[in-house]
Protein backbone atom coordinates (compact mmCIF):
# COMPACT_ATOMS: atom_id res chain seq x y z
CA UNK A 1 0.00 0.00 0.00
CA UNK A 2 1.16 3.71 -0.44
CA UNK A 3 2.42 5.51 2.32
CA UNK A 4 1.11 8.52 3.61
CA UNK A 5 3.26 11.19 4.52
CA UNK A 6 2.89 14.17 6.82
CA UNK A 7 3.64 17.29 5.12
CA UNK A 8 6.61 19.04 6.76
CA UNK A 9 9.13 16.55 6.54
CA UNK A 10 11.01 15.25 3.76
CA UNK A 11 9.74 11.99 2.54
CA UNK A 12 13.39 10.30 2.51
CA UNK A 13 13.52 10.59 6.00
CA UNK A 14 9.98 9.43 7.00
CA UNK A 15 11.05 6.51 5.27
CA UNK A 16 14.12 6.62 7.61
CA UNK A 17 11.88 6.81 10.50
CA UNK A 18 9.24 3.89 9.11
CA UNK A 19 12.32 1.37 8.64
CA UNK A 20 13.87 2.05 11.90
CA UNK A 21 10.50 1.98 13.54
CA UNK A 22 9.48 -1.57 11.60
CA UNK A 23 13.26 -2.63 13.59
CA UNK A 24 11.99 -1.38 16.89
CA UNK A 25 8.70 -3.32 16.21
CA UNK A 26 10.40 -6.21 15.49
CA UNK A 27 8.66 -6.19 11.86
CA UNK A 28 12.43 -6.17 10.76
CA UNK A 29 14.70 -8.53 12.43
CA UNK A 30 19.22 -8.07 12.65
CA UNK A 31 20.31 -9.45 9.44
CA UNK A 32 17.18 -8.95 7.36
CA UNK A 33 17.56 -8.69 3.59
CA UNK A 34 15.88 -5.16 2.86
CA UNK A 35 13.56 -5.49 -0.80
CA UNK A 36 15.73 -3.45 -3.72
CA UNK A 37 15.55 -0.05 -4.03
CA UNK A 38 12.94 -0.48 -7.05
CA UNK A 39 11.09 -3.19 -4.76
CA UNK A 40 10.75 -0.67 -2.51
CA UNK A 41 9.91 2.27 -4.24
CA UNK A 42 6.94 0.45 -5.96
CA UNK A 43 5.68 -0.44 -2.31
CA UNK A 44 5.43 2.74 -0.74
CA UNK A 45 5.08 4.56 -4.14
CA UNK A 46 8.34 7.51 -3.88
CA UNK A 47 10.58 8.21 -6.40
CA UNK A 48 13.56 5.31 -6.80
CA UNK A 49 16.34 8.37 -6.11
CA UNK A 50 14.63 8.92 -2.71
CA UNK A 51 14.45 5.23 -1.60
CA UNK A 52 18.79 5.42 -2.53
CA UNK A 53 18.29 7.79 -0.21
CA UNK A 54 16.73 6.46 2.00
CA UNK A 55 19.49 3.54 1.71
CA UNK A 56 22.44 5.33 1.91
CA UNK A 57 21.20 7.08 4.70
CA UNK A 58 20.37 3.72 6.68
CA UNK A 59 23.61 2.57 5.80
CA UNK A 60 25.60 5.73 7.01
CA UNK A 61 23.52 5.31 10.38
CA UNK A 62 25.10 1.57 10.78
CA UNK A 63 21.49 0.12 10.43
CA UNK A 64 22.33 -1.65 7.66
CA UNK A 65 25.02 -2.99 5.75
CA UNK A 66 25.31 -3.71 1.75
CA UNK A 67 26.98 -7.50 0.69
CA UNK A 68 28.03 -6.87 -2.51
CA UNK A 69 25.51 -8.63 -5.44
CA UNK A 70 23.56 -9.90 -2.83
CA UNK A 71 21.41 -6.52 -1.16
CA UNK A 72 20.78 -4.14 1.81
CA UNK A 73 20.66 -6.17 5.04
CA UNK A 74 20.01 -4.88 8.47
CA UNK A 75 23.06 -5.28 10.85
CA UNK A 76 23.49 -7.68 12.95
CA UNK A 77 24.93 -5.66 15.29
CA UNK A 78 23.00 -6.30 18.62
CA UNK A 79 24.32 -3.06 20.38
CA UNK A 80 24.14 -0.39 17.46
CA UNK A 81 20.12 -1.91 17.43
CA UNK A 82 20.13 -0.99 21.69
CA UNK A 83 21.14 2.32 20.46
CA UNK A 84 19.01 3.27 18.10
CA UNK A 85 16.34 2.39 20.79
CA UNK A 86 17.62 4.81 22.71
CA UNK A 87 18.23 7.77 19.97
CA UNK A 88 14.18 6.53 19.18
CA UNK A 89 13.44 7.32 23.03
CA UNK A 90 15.46 10.48 23.11
CA UNK A 91 13.59 11.77 19.95
CA UNK A 92 9.79 10.74 20.72
CA UNK A 93 10.60 12.56 24.34
CA UNK A 94 11.68 15.35 22.57
CA UNK A 95 8.80 15.49 20.08
CA UNK A 96 6.34 15.36 22.94
CA UNK A 97 8.53 18.05 24.96
CA UNK A 98 7.70 20.33 21.91
CA UNK A 99 4.52 20.02 21.85
CA UNK A 100 3.82 20.73 25.12
CA UNK A 101 5.55 23.65 25.07
CA UNK A 102 3.70 25.15 22.07
CA UNK A 103 0.64 24.73 24.49
CA UNK A 104 2.58 26.06 27.70
CA UNK A 105 1.91 22.79 29.71
CA UNK A 106 5.33 22.04 31.80
CA UNK A 107 7.12 18.93 31.86
CA UNK A 108 5.87 18.31 35.60
CA UNK A 109 2.32 18.37 35.07
CA UNK A 110 2.80 16.45 32.30
CA UNK A 111 4.33 13.89 34.25
CA UNK A 112 1.40 13.64 36.82
CA UNK A 113 -0.62 12.66 34.18
CA UNK A 114 1.80 10.22 32.34
CA UNK A 115 1.92 8.49 36.17
CA UNK A 116 -2.21 8.43 35.91
CA UNK A 117 -2.42 6.62 32.29
CA UNK A 118 -0.40 3.63 33.25
CA UNK B 1 20.05 17.53 -22.08
CA UNK B 2 16.52 18.83 -23.41
CA UNK B 3 16.70 22.21 -23.55
CA UNK B 4 14.80 25.18 -23.76
CA UNK B 5 16.26 28.59 -25.06
CA UNK B 6 13.92 31.93 -24.93
CA UNK B 7 11.44 30.14 -26.34
CA UNK B 8 8.17 31.38 -27.12
CA UNK B 9 4.81 30.11 -28.71
CA UNK B 10 2.03 32.24 -30.06
CA UNK B 11 -1.54 30.74 -31.11
CA UNK B 12 -2.90 33.01 -33.28
CA UNK B 13 -1.36 36.34 -32.04
CA UNK B 14 -1.99 35.49 -28.37
CA UNK B 15 1.25 34.60 -26.13
CA UNK B 16 0.87 31.20 -25.18
CA UNK B 17 4.42 30.93 -23.55
CA UNK B 18 7.16 33.79 -22.97
CA UNK B 19 10.66 33.52 -23.36
CA UNK B 20 11.26 30.29 -21.63
CA UNK B 21 14.76 29.18 -20.89
CA UNK B 22 15.36 25.52 -18.78
CA UNK B 23 17.53 22.73 -18.92
CA UNK B 24 15.59 19.49 -18.05
CA UNK B 25 18.44 17.49 -15.49
CA UNK B 26 18.82 14.04 -16.74
CA UNK B 27 17.91 11.11 -14.67
CA UNK B 28 14.74 12.88 -12.60
CA UNK B 29 11.03 12.99 -12.72
CA UNK B 30 9.88 16.70 -13.00
CA UNK B 31 6.19 17.68 -12.16
CA UNK B 32 4.99 20.52 -14.58
CA UNK B 33 1.92 22.36 -12.45
CA UNK B 34 -0.03 25.35 -13.06
CA UNK B 35 -3.41 26.43 -13.60
CA UNK B 36 -5.51 25.83 -16.28
CA UNK B 37 -4.49 27.97 -18.95
CA UNK B 38 -0.91 28.50 -17.73
CA UNK B 39 0.62 26.61 -21.02
CA UNK B 40 1.44 23.02 -19.42
CA UNK B 41 -0.13 21.31 -22.72
CA UNK B 42 1.83 24.02 -25.38
CA UNK B 43 4.68 23.27 -23.46
CA UNK B 44 5.14 19.90 -23.40
CA UNK B 45 3.64 19.36 -27.30
CA UNK B 46 6.90 22.14 -27.89
CA UNK B 47 9.16 19.84 -26.05
CA UNK B 48 8.04 16.63 -27.97
CA UNK B 49 8.16 18.77 -31.18
CA UNK B 50 4.65 18.26 -32.20
CA UNK B 51 4.45 22.27 -32.19
CA UNK B 52 7.15 24.76 -33.60
CA UNK B 53 8.01 26.70 -31.23
CA UNK B 54 7.39 30.96 -32.47
CA UNK B 55 10.79 32.25 -31.16
CA UNK B 56 13.58 30.22 -29.87
CA UNK B 57 15.13 27.18 -29.69
CA UNK B 58 14.36 23.57 -28.35
CA UNK B 59 17.64 21.61 -28.27
CA UNK B 60 18.17 17.67 -27.41
CA UNK B 61 21.46 16.76 -27.15
CA UNK B 62 22.55 19.67 -28.91
CA UNK B 63 20.48 19.10 -31.76
CA UNK B 64 17.17 20.93 -32.83
CA UNK B 65 13.93 19.08 -31.44
CA UNK B 66 11.86 18.56 -34.85
CA UNK B 67 9.11 15.59 -35.48
CA UNK B 68 11.61 13.64 -35.80
CA UNK B 69 13.15 13.92 -32.52
CA UNK B 70 10.23 11.46 -31.46
CA UNK B 71 12.59 8.52 -31.57
CA UNK B 72 14.30 10.10 -28.67
CA UNK B 73 10.98 11.17 -26.59
CA UNK B 74 7.77 9.35 -25.56
CA UNK B 75 4.80 11.85 -25.69
CA UNK B 76 1.55 10.69 -23.95
CA UNK B 77 -1.04 12.64 -25.14
CA UNK B 78 -4.08 14.54 -23.09
CA UNK B 79 -6.37 13.13 -25.32
CA UNK B 80 -9.22 10.51 -23.86
CA UNK B 81 -10.34 9.64 -27.17
CA UNK B 82 -7.23 7.74 -28.60
CA UNK B 83 -6.93 5.07 -31.39
CA UNK B 84 -10.68 4.04 -30.21
CA UNK B 85 -10.97 1.75 -32.74
CA UNK B 86 -8.05 -0.33 -31.81
CA UNK B 87 -7.63 -2.70 -28.94
CA UNK B 88 -4.86 -2.94 -26.98
CA UNK B 89 -2.92 -5.22 -28.95
CA UNK B 90 -3.65 -3.39 -32.29
CA UNK B 91 -2.62 -0.36 -30.37
CA UNK B 92 0.91 -1.99 -29.48
CA UNK B 93 1.10 -2.86 -32.71
CA UNK B 94 1.02 0.22 -34.24
CA UNK B 95 3.25 1.51 -31.82
CA UNK B 96 5.77 -0.74 -32.68
CA UNK B 97 5.19 0.04 -36.71
CA UNK B 98 5.84 3.57 -35.58
CA UNK B 99 8.59 3.06 -33.15
CA UNK B 100 11.66 0.97 -33.27
CA UNK B 101 12.12 1.59 -30.09
CA UNK B 102 9.23 0.20 -29.03
CA UNK B 103 9.11 -3.43 -26.97
CA UNK B 104 5.63 -5.03 -27.62
CA UNK B 105 6.62 -7.52 -24.81
CA UNK B 106 7.51 -4.97 -22.13
CA UNK B 107 3.80 -2.64 -22.91
CA UNK B 108 1.96 -5.94 -22.41
CA UNK B 109 3.88 -6.86 -19.17
CA UNK B 110 3.09 -2.96 -18.48
CA UNK B 111 -0.79 -3.98 -19.07
CA UNK B 112 -0.66 -7.19 -17.40
CA UNK B 113 0.94 -4.85 -14.32
CA UNK B 114 -1.97 -2.31 -14.54
CA UNK B 115 -4.52 -4.97 -15.15
CA UNK B 116 -5.82 -4.04 -18.31
CA UNK B 117 -6.81 -6.69 -20.63
CA UNK B 118 -5.10 -6.01 -24.38
CA UNK B 119 -8.15 -7.66 -26.50
CA UNK B 120 -10.83 -5.21 -25.60
CA UNK B 121 -11.50 -2.20 -28.24
CA UNK B 122 -10.23 0.68 -26.63
CA UNK B 123 -13.76 2.73 -27.28
CA UNK B 124 -15.65 -0.42 -24.94
CA UNK B 125 -12.86 0.19 -22.16
CA UNK B 126 -13.58 2.32 -19.29
CA UNK B 127 -11.84 5.56 -18.56
CA UNK B 128 -9.16 4.59 -15.96
CA UNK B 129 -8.52 1.26 -18.58
CA UNK B 130 -7.75 3.50 -21.09
CA UNK B 131 -5.72 5.89 -19.32
CA UNK B 132 -4.01 2.66 -18.03
CA UNK B 133 -3.37 1.60 -21.93
CA UNK B 134 -2.37 5.43 -22.60
CA UNK B 135 0.43 4.71 -20.11
CA UNK B 136 1.38 0.68 -21.27
CA UNK B 137 1.83 1.82 -24.59
CA UNK B 138 4.03 4.99 -23.68
CA UNK B 139 5.95 2.92 -21.22
CA UNK B 140 6.68 0.17 -23.62
CA UNK B 141 8.65 2.72 -25.68
CA UNK B 142 12.31 2.54 -24.48
CA UNK B 143 13.18 6.02 -24.78
CA UNK B 144 15.25 8.66 -22.62
CA UNK B 145 12.52 10.93 -22.25
CA UNK B 146 9.08 11.02 -21.13
CA UNK B 147 6.88 13.97 -21.85
CA UNK B 148 3.25 13.13 -20.20
CA UNK B 149 0.37 15.39 -20.71
CA UNK B 150 -1.63 15.17 -17.31
CA UNK B 151 -1.60 11.29 -16.97
CA UNK B 152 -3.47 11.16 -14.29
CA UNK B 153 -6.27 13.17 -14.95
CA UNK B 154 -9.76 12.49 -14.42
CA UNK B 155 -9.04 9.02 -13.10
CA UNK B 156 -10.20 7.16 -9.87
CA UNK B 157 -7.55 7.05 -6.70
CA UNK B 158 -7.11 3.32 -7.33
CA UNK B 159 -5.86 3.82 -10.84
CA UNK B 160 -4.03 6.48 -10.41
CA UNK B 161 -1.56 5.18 -7.52
CA UNK B 162 -1.55 2.35 -9.59
CA UNK B 163 -0.46 4.01 -12.53
CA UNK B 164 2.67 5.81 -9.96
CA UNK B 165 3.33 2.34 -9.07
CA UNK B 166 3.66 1.37 -12.87
CA UNK B 167 5.66 4.57 -13.45
CA UNK B 168 8.08 4.00 -10.64
CA UNK B 169 8.22 0.48 -12.01
CA UNK B 170 8.74 0.40 -15.62
CA UNK B 171 11.28 3.63 -15.90
CA UNK B 172 14.84 3.45 -15.55
CA UNK B 173 15.58 6.76 -13.67
CA UNK B 174 19.33 6.72 -14.04
CA UNK B 175 18.74 6.95 -17.72
CA UNK B 176 15.61 7.91 -18.12
CA UNK B 177 13.90 11.58 -17.68
CA UNK B 178 9.91 12.02 -17.09
CA UNK B 179 8.00 15.56 -17.45
CA UNK B 180 4.69 15.08 -16.79
CA UNK B 181 2.45 18.13 -15.64
CA UNK B 182 -0.60 17.38 -13.07
CA UNK B 183 -3.03 18.40 -10.77
CA UNK B 184 -3.42 15.65 -8.38
CA UNK B 185 0.09 17.60 -6.80
CA UNK B 186 -0.54 16.22 -2.81
CA UNK B 187 -0.90 12.07 -4.62
CA UNK B 188 1.71 12.66 -7.64
CA UNK B 189 4.66 14.47 -5.10
CA UNK B 190 6.02 11.79 -3.95
CA UNK B 191 7.44 10.34 -7.34
CA UNK B 192 8.71 13.78 -8.02
CA UNK B 193 12.55 15.05 -7.63
CA UNK B 194 11.81 18.93 -9.08
CA UNK B 195 8.14 20.28 -9.55
CA UNK B 196 8.04 23.29 -12.23
CA UNK B 197 5.52 26.63 -11.79
CA UNK B 198 3.94 27.57 -14.93
CA UNK B 199 1.82 30.80 -14.54
CA UNK B 200 0.97 32.31 -17.81
CA UNK B 201 3.13 31.09 -20.05
CA UNK B 202 5.81 31.78 -17.83
CA UNK B 203 8.39 29.77 -15.67
CA UNK B 204 7.42 31.23 -12.09
CA UNK B 205 9.14 28.66 -10.01
CA UNK B 206 11.66 25.52 -9.84
CA UNK B 207 12.48 23.70 -6.87
CA UNK B 208 13.63 20.08 -5.64
CA UNK B 209 10.86 18.67 -3.88
CA UNK B 210 12.78 17.18 -0.97
CA UNK B 211 14.60 20.75 -0.32
CA UNK B 212 11.08 22.58 -0.27
CA UNK B 213 10.23 19.75 3.03
CA UNK B 214 13.80 20.22 4.08
CA UNK B 215 14.42 24.03 4.22
CA UNK B 216 10.63 25.54 3.92
CA UNK B 217 8.81 23.04 5.73
CA UNK B 218 6.67 23.01 3.03
CA UNK B 219 5.24 20.18 0.72
CA UNK B 220 4.68 21.39 -2.87
CA UNK B 221 0.66 22.11 -2.80
CA UNK B 222 1.58 24.54 0.27
CA UNK B 223 4.77 25.46 -1.59
CA UNK B 224 2.67 26.42 -4.99
CA UNK B 225 -0.06 28.06 -3.41
CA UNK B 226 2.02 31.02 -1.96
CA UNK B 227 2.08 32.12 -5.82
CA UNK B 228 -1.76 32.71 -5.69
CA UNK B 229 -2.76 33.39 -2.03
CA UNK B 230 -3.13 36.89 -2.22
CA UNK B 231 -0.60 38.74 0.16
CA UNK B 232 -2.06 39.05 3.45
CA UNK B 233 -0.05 39.52 6.68
CA UNK B 234 -0.15 36.22 8.96
CA UNK B 235 -1.95 34.70 6.97
CA UNK B 236 -1.06 31.01 8.85
CA UNK B 237 -4.03 28.40 7.50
Amino acid sequence: MTMDFSRDKPIYSQLVDRICGDILKGKLQLGDRLPSVREYAVETGVNVNTVQRVYKELEAMNITETKRGQGTFITSNEERIELLREEMKNQLAENFLTSIEALGFSKEEMLVVLKNKA
Amino acid sequence: MLQLSNVSFQYKKKPVLQDLSFSFPIGQIIGLVGENGSGKSTLMKVLAGLLRPTAGEITLEGEPVTRRSADKIAYLPDTDLFFEYYTGEQLFQHYASQFEDFSYDKACIVAQFLQVDTRTKLRQLSKGNRGRMKMAATLGREVPYYVMDEPFAGLDPIVREQLIKGLIQFTDIENQTILLSTHELYEVEPILDQIILLQAGSIMAYENVETLRDVANKDAVEWMKGFYRPSVKNSDS
